[in-house]
């Protein structure tokens, strides 16, 4: 019992320890990539365009929705308080600082990585990837720097307009629920926001970016098993790719924490 | 060996394992330049794992593969992928690029190493395609293709770059009687007109004995026999015997009995 017990401990430490490893030099070998030639920049922007892009509705329509419940959870207590103005500033600094950026992550992830992580899945399975190889062409370059490059540079954009779509969310409520006017509401967002917000918020996603093409493109390269193994390797990139992304969320929040009080 | 200058592929004891159980053990065979040689083996036996390894796909525990007398593994990266632009690979199942159409997939390692302008590009894809009966789908996506075409799309791959080596992996599985038979005149084409060096690995004989200048065959992770279609014909050698003229009862099925 005991011994099945350790063996079993034994075995979920080697995996992780398996998994960092590989996750690492899939870095480094998409860090050396990313400068050697050929750079095929339509490749980027394709992959850009799936990313960001089309990710474009699914991110408005859910930031519209979350600018408008935070609108409404804080006008509950700031109501009692008597000082409704406050809800402008309250929802602008939580969107822009945590909400927006981890809830775009988050959609992305689920929306972006699941995709990259089953298309690489079943290419493995059908020995595209080997075919790569004998072309050739190294399956890191060819497949992994341009989705690392999309998603660590759509992130960011994608996030600052979910930001901007969750503040008229809360503005939509203001001003036809709460009857603030419209220029005040605006007035105490920006007055609210400073630029350290703004900065340490879209920031990390850089960082949340990478990690989903980074777990992503891992778990698609390492499927066994045909399509039930393509099928569990989506469910594992977007599982660790959120686990990762909160985990790594607040480090973040506590570095800026202390570095910017 | 009469002259070691005509050895174009030397395999030298490989071993290779996968969750301890040896698939390949100490495999050596070499093919002249030029020639065809055939590797039949039972499905699973291990057979496209050897030729992942001469692509440099796998690496072997121990062992050694010298390619042109360069010994593969210890070749640096961009010396390597310089070989392997001399050598097609034409994979089971076709391994086309999904995402790329049928004319992207024939020309794709000549856009990726943009070694000549678009439309000498387009043009050796077109030729590649005539070859092997499939003029003019260029535009099609590999979704759209039955299995044969596939295959035939992807010995079109192989061959847009003019290669030195074609590896074949099963080559007419799957093929309707007339579609492998034309596959196998054009196996025996390339070996006639352009001198292509040639490693096929199939269980289909007919296709072996038409293409073949040797036979091998892999069993158990060994080579245990090698010689002339008409030594493999006239065979004694028990398992070879039963291989060759697909029986059920013999020793391979007997030792296959001890392994459960």
């Amino acid at each position: 019992m005991m011994t099945e017990f350790l063996i079993s401990i034994g075995q979920r430490v080697l995996a992780f320890l398996y998994f960092v490893g590989g996750i690492s030099k899939l870095a480094s070998q998409t860090f050396y990539f990313l400068f050697i030639p050929p750079f095929k920049r339509q490749r980027i922007l394709l992959e850009a365009k799936k990313a960001g892009l089309d990710s474009l509705l699914i991110v408005s329509v859910i930031s519209l929705f979350i600018g408008v419940i935070l609108a409404l959870q804080t006008a509950y207590l700031m109501q009692r308080l008597g000082s409704e103005i406050y809800i402008a500033s309250i929802v602008a600094l939580s969107l822009v600082r945590e909400m927006g950026p981890v809830i775009t992550s988050l959609v992305v992830a689920g929306r972006v990585g699941s995709a990259i992580a089953a298309e690489i899945g079943s290419m493995q399975v059908t020995e595209q990837i080997d075919a790569l190889e004998t072309l050739a062409a190294n399956p890191v370059q060819y497949l992994v720097v341009p989705r690392f490059l999309a998603l660590s540079l759509m992130l960011p954009l994608l996030t600052l307009f979910a930001d901007i779509i969750g503040i008229i969310g809360g503005w939509l409520i203001c001003v036809f629920k709460l009857g603030i006017s419209s220029s005040m509401y605006l007035q105490v967002t920006f007055d609210a926001l400073l630029f350290k917000d703004l900065f340490t918020g879209t920031f990390k996603t850089v960082f949340f970016g990478m990690i989903i093409a980074f777990v992503s493109c891992y778990q698609g390269f390492n499927v066994e098993g045909g399509a039930e193994g393509v099928g569990r390797a989506t469910k594992q990139a977007v599982v660790i790719s959120f686990i990762l992304i909160i985990a790594c969320d607040c480090l973040f929040t506590a570095l800026f924490y202390f570095i910017f009080p | 060996m009469a002259d070691q200058e005509d050895i174009l592929i030397d395999i030298q004891e490989v071993t290779k394992s996968f969750n301890s159980h040896k698939v390949l053990n100490k495999v050596s065979v070499k093919v002249k330049r030029g020639s065809t040689l055939v590797i039949l083996g039972r499905s699973g036996c291990g057979k496209s794992v050897l030729l992942k390894h001469i692509v440099g796909v796998l690496r072997p525990e121990s062992g050694k593969i010298f390619i042109e007398g360069k010994d593969i593994f210890s070749l640096p990266d961009k010396e390597f992928n310089k070989l392997r632009l001399k050598m097609g690979m034409v994979f089971q199942g076709g391994a086309l690029f999904d995402s790329l159409s049928v004319g992207e997939n024939v020309a794709f390692s000549l856009i990726e190493h943009d070694s000549l302008d678009s439309k000498q590009i387009w043009e050796r894809a077109e030729e590649a395609l005539s070859m092997v009966g499939l003029s003019g789908i260029e535009s099609l996506m590999p979704s759209e293709l039955s299995g044969g075409m596939k295959k035939r799309v992807a010995l079109a791959r192989a061959i847009c770059i003019k290669p030195d080596v074609i590896l074949y992996d099963e080559p007419t599985t799957g093929m309707d009687p007339i579609t492998a038979d034309s596959i196998n005149e054009l196996m025996r084409n390339l070996h006639d007109k352009l001198k292509v060096t040639s490693l096929v690995v199939t269980h289909d004989m007919k296709s072996a004995y038409r293409i073949a200048d040797r036979i091998a065959m892999l069993y158990q992770g060994k080579i245990i026999f090698e010689g002339t279609p008409l030594e493999v014909q006239n065979t004694t050698h028990p398992i070879v015997y039963q291989f060759v003229n697909g029986l059920a009862q013999g020793p391979i099925t007997e030792t296959a009995g001890h392994f459960r």
